[in-house]
């Protein structure tokens, strides 16, 4: 069977899609505030915590919500580049609350940061909040993160019972370590006679030889792909 | 009957107050930024306390049926401290936030020159922020302490509707009602003001832009002086109309100048966590 199609690489920039849903006043404020950051980039501080009462919070696609996506465009906004971009966006993520920080991640993938937003991806990963995890693990991490810590972050999104089809890039990043690490943890919960995931077994049958001889495992997987027909 | 305390510092008191705090009929909460018993010594620890005032505290009083609003600011008593003064360049983060409903606590603590100017500097920030100010009386020469700071008010040019005077006593509320701002009155359990004392104020001054919370905190207070300040005014024989509008609608009115009071019960949720994390114990 084919592996199960994760996000495409980078979700379409929000901004149209949010600009046919805002209300005159939202946009308004929403174009104003954005010229605002563009000319003087110390103003997203005090702007981009406002964003959900100005703007709304609802869903907007199946990536954003209105509040994502309107914080998304007032970072697209920022006239800094490398460092100076990196350090406003940083600091930004620090004193956001979950709501802010989740726009942050989000957004990363329309900034153009290089490798230098990597340590806001590791901090979600390292936190409990499955709504931050999920939104660290989208193209900017999929691009960016080494592989270790890749792999690293799809067990724990295992762990924390975050869908698989959540995460960016599995497609092209999942490798025969990942379904190791994936067999084993199936294997664990086979013995304990807990129940298995059943979105990380298309991982692990992707590279048969990792399942071993343990015959649990492999009666798992067969079940699997009878069920899929 | 329904409570809301204007001024209650629930990050230092327990679960057993919010269920008991519930029971007594509080349903809204603002929490002042203020000190915290033992100085801070660097800005990250405002920053991590700020964070905590508008996250974990508000999903801890969520879970016992109490809605919880906050109000950020550098507290007079530390701001003569130089290694804490960069609080100030970082507080336009923070009151652009939700559920800050005031600029505050600010005020004179010993009346020096490193307070003149942090209060003078963050009445700016209510006016740039368009939100009211919570102001602190010191305890020391508080009746001078009053009039200096109703000098610096004014001199601000925020309008004194926007204005709270807190800690309030005999000798002070007088002037500050007739210069058009509002009054507030701390009830502790022996010192600054007792519910019998109020249940009096009230009788003199009226009941019209008056405040009064528990400021219930680390030191010798009771969360539930406000409902013992309405239990004494009808006792005394005030009616539940006067009581609503001196614990309830008179604190909405003044925090509401915000725009950001959505007063709507939460619900509690067992299972509900702030980022992975909950109140119960063993769990998560």
């Amino acid at each position: 069977m084919a592996l199960p199609t994760a996000s495409p690489a980078a979700p379409p920039d929000p901004h149209p899609a949010l600009i046919a849903v805002l209300d005159d006043t939202a946009r308004t404020w929403l174009d104003e505030s954005a010229a605002q950051v563009a000319a003087d980039p110390v103003a997203v501080r005090r702007l981009f915590p406002a964003v959900r009462r100005k703007c709304g919070h609802g869903h907007l696609d199946a990536h954003w919500s209105v509040d994502e996506a309107a914080r998304a465009a007032l970072l697209t906004a920022l006239p800094l580049r490398g460092q100076a971009l990196a350090d406003e966006v940083a600091r930004l993520h620090r004193h956001g609350d979950p709501a802010e920080q989740r726009a942050v991640l989000r957004a990363l993938p329309l900034l153009d940061l290089g490798d230098l937003a990597l340590p806001l991806v590791r901090e979600a990963l390292r936190g409990n909040d499955t709504t931050l995890i999920e939104a660290a693990l989208g193209p900017y991490a999929a691009a960016h993160l080494p592989d270790a810590e890749y792999r690293q972050a799809v067990l724990k999104c295992v762990f924390c019972e975050i869908p698989l089809d959540r995460v960016t890039g599995l497609n092209t990043r999942a490798d025969r370590e990942l379904a190791r690490m994936l067999a084993d943890f199936a294997h664990e919960r086979i013995v304990a006679g807990r129940a298995v995931p059943q979105d990380i077994l298309p991982f692990v049958q992707a590279f048969p030889d990792v399942v071993g001889g343990r015959a649990e495992l492999q009666h798992a997987l067969t079940d699997v792909l009878k069920e899929e027909g | 009957m329904r409570i809301f305390d204007p001024h209650i510092h629930m990050t230092s008191r327990t679960t057993d107050d919010y269920e008991a705090m519930y029971a007594a009929g509080v349903r809204a909460v603002v929490e002042p930024a203020f000190w915290l018993g033992q100085p801070r010594t660097s800005p990250e620890s405002f920053y991590d306390y700020f964070d905590g005032l508008l996250g974990w505290e508000p999903y801890r009083a969520a879970q016992f049926g109490i809605q919880h609003f906050c109000t950020i600011a550098l507290n007079p008593k530390e701001a003569n401290d130089p290694r804490c003064l960069p609080v100030l360049d970082e507080l336009d983060r923070y009151l652009a936030k939700d559920r800050v409903v005031a600029v505050g606590e600010i005020g004179y603590d010993s009346m020096t020159p490193q307070e003149d100017e942090a209060l003078a500097r963050q009445l700016q920030l209510a006016i740039a922020h368009e939100l009211p100010a919570l102001v602190h009386t010191p305890h020391r020469d508080k009746a001078a302490g009053t009039r200096r700071t109703l000098d610096v008010v004014r001199e601000s040019g925020i309008a004194p509707e926007l204005v709270v005077l807190d800690h309030l006593n005999e000798l002070t509320v007088g002037m500050v009602l007739d210069s058009g701002c509002w009054a507030g009155f701390s009830i502790y359990p022996k010192t600054k003001m007792s519910e019998d004392r109020m249940v009096e104020i009230l009788e003199e001054h009226g009941t019209e832009r008056v405040l009064v919370n528990s400021a219930a905190d680390w030191g010798r207070s009771d969360p539930l002086k406000t409902r013992k300040t309405a239990d004494a005014m009808l006792a005394a024989g005030f009616g539940d109309d006067d009581v609503d509008k001196v614990l309830w609608r008179n604190p909405v009115a003044f925090y509401g100048q915000s725009g950001r009071l959505e007063l709507d019960e939460p619900k509690p949720d067992e299972e509900a966590t702030f980022q992975g994390n909950s109140i119960r114990r063993g769990g998560a």
